[in-house]
């Protein structure tokens, strides 16, 4: 998959929401994630930065068991780890 | 107080123990040597090599004694892909499923830094090859070694090793077995062209592997291996836990069916109430096709190590693929092939014997460490 840049993003997946998990272990992402995606309206974008190894298998997998929409992940800069994005779906 | 945690190390059998003790009295001698106690030795390790070859459905002469199950998997892949490599054609590719046990992953990955290709195929989220992407990765060009586990060491799937061993007939590819989750508790598959086991997984001593490469297959030692174990296997062979390990074998594949029935009821008893009980809790793996002894689940919000620690102090042994919970800091392998959460993660796998009454109390035991846990991470994560 080529990473998406925040340029190219099709304007309904910016996130109207970020939520920095950067340097925090697993299962940290996660648990801000489903604390706070209900921040943001159905149909919105959350975008989770993080580090943490797991998170790069977690994120996904939570989405597809919450059946939130998934988008993707970007690589940051300097293996910075991930900037993922989740669409809430309901 | 129960030890959960079989597929680590099934618990030494009274059998093994008895026959260990014999084997220091008996078996102490050099092998290969003339003398009486050489003789005596020899031919102890040759009844060991025909009990365990019984059991494996193969020669006694294709079977050979290792150090460790992962010694077997360095020997035979490394051995098959060596001998295989072609001055004028390049040294080859190799297929491995992404579910296979590291040390056959490090085993490639050893091969592919002498510049053989690797392919790994991906599994579905029950953690089952697909027999149609495995079988294209074998059908290309130089394919020199097919890697195919018969069972999941992490969340018991079975994998189609049957189909893919025919497969690999027709391709002209060998087909390399990792048979350490399932040897003595599942019918072994056919047609394979090389396997590897592990003693201490059938409630043998540990430092005892299993090797076998079947005649038609080319193997050359990877590695110096003198004369001993048929010119295969380095090093003087620890007869005493190798007489311990056959006689375990025996023991355990000799009361496979009932151990399957039982210890199939206590673990879907586990997968039922852990529906039912715990909020948030994925169990992994496929239901219908799976070891009798293994069940893994990943409980949301939780962090793996704390909930090893915690069930660990209650007197549950288990073991976790949480990053946290293993030295690497990194995630299973396994559980990120099959796109399943990490976090959280046990894998419980029962030995033999275990009690209806041990199963009862971990499934009292764990509603209430996991709701503890949610608290102390400081979210309680409502569950939807």
């Amino acid at each position: 998959m080529i990473p998406k840049q925040p340029a190219d993003l099709p304007s309904a997946d910016v996130p109207a929401l970020t939520i920095n998990a950067l340097g925090k272990k697993c299962p940290l992402p996660i648990i801000m994630l489903a604390e706070r995606i209900g921040e943001v309206a159905v149909g919105e974008v959350v975008e989770v930065l993080a580090n943490d190894p797991a998170a790069k298998t977690d994120v996904p997998a939570w989405c597809g068991l919450k059946l939130h929409d998934y988008v993707g992940s970007t690589q940051l800069p300097d293996d910075g780890g991930w900037a993922f994005l989740i669409r809430r779906s309901y | 107080m129960a030890y959960f945690d079989a597929a680590s190390a099934e618990p030494m059998s009274p059998v093994a123990r008895e026959a260990l003790l014999a084997g220091l009295d008996d078996g102490w001698a050099d092998p290969v040597r003339l003398h009486k106690e050489g003789r005596r030795a020899s031919l102890l390790l040759d009844q060991a090599r025909e009990r365990v070859a019984a059991i494996l459905r193969c020669r006694a002469d294709e079977l050979a004694f290792t150090g460790s199950g992962t010694q077997a998997v360095d020997l035979a892949v490394l051995g098959a892909v060596g001998a295989r490599q072609s001055a004028t054609r390049g040294p080859g590719h190799i297929v491995v499923s992404a579910v296979e046990h590291s040390s056959v992953l490090n085993a490639a990955a050893q091969a592919q830094q002498s510049g053989t290709e690797v392919t790994i195929v991906g599994v579905g989220a029950d953690g089952r090859i697909d027999i149609a992407s495995f079988t294209d990765a074998i059908r290309r060009d130089r394919i020199v070694l097919a890697c195919l586990q018969t069972a999941n060491h992490e969340v018991g799937t079975i994998q189609p090793v049957e189909e893919i061993a025919a497969e690999c007939r027709a391709a002209g590819v060998p087909l390399f077995t990792d048979a350490a989750a399932s040897v003595g508790r599942t019918m072994l598959p056919a047609d394979w062209s090389m396997l590897a086991a592990s003693g201490h997984k059938w409630g043998g001593p540990p430092g005892v592997g299993v090797m076998v490469i079947r005649k038609s297959v080319r193997w050359r030692a990877p590695v110096p291996a003198g004369s001993r174990e048929g010119h295969r296997v380095p090093g003087f062979p620890n007869l005493p836990a190798i007489l311990s390990a056959a006689a375990a074998l025996e023991a355990f594949d000799a009361e496979r069916d009932e151990a399957d029935i039982a210890l199939r009821l206590l673990t879907s008893q586990i997968r039922d109430r852990l529906k039912t009980d715990l909020p948030d809790c994925v169990v992994h793996g496929d239901p219908a096709h799976v070891l009798p002894h293994i069940l893994t689940f990943s409980c949301l919000y939780i962090d793996g190590e704390a909930l090893v620690i915690e069930l660990d102090k209650a007197g549950f042994s288990v073991s976790s693929g949480s990053a946290c919970a293993n030295d690497t800091q990194q995630p299973s392998h396994v559980l990120a092939a099959m796109g399943a959460i990490t976090h959280g993660n046990v894998r419980v796998s029962l030995p033999r014997n275990t009690s209806q009454n041990s199963v009862n109390g971990f499934l009292a035991a764990l509603p209430d460490i996991v709701r503890r846990l949610r608290g102390s991470a400081g979210t309680a994560v409502k569950a939807e």
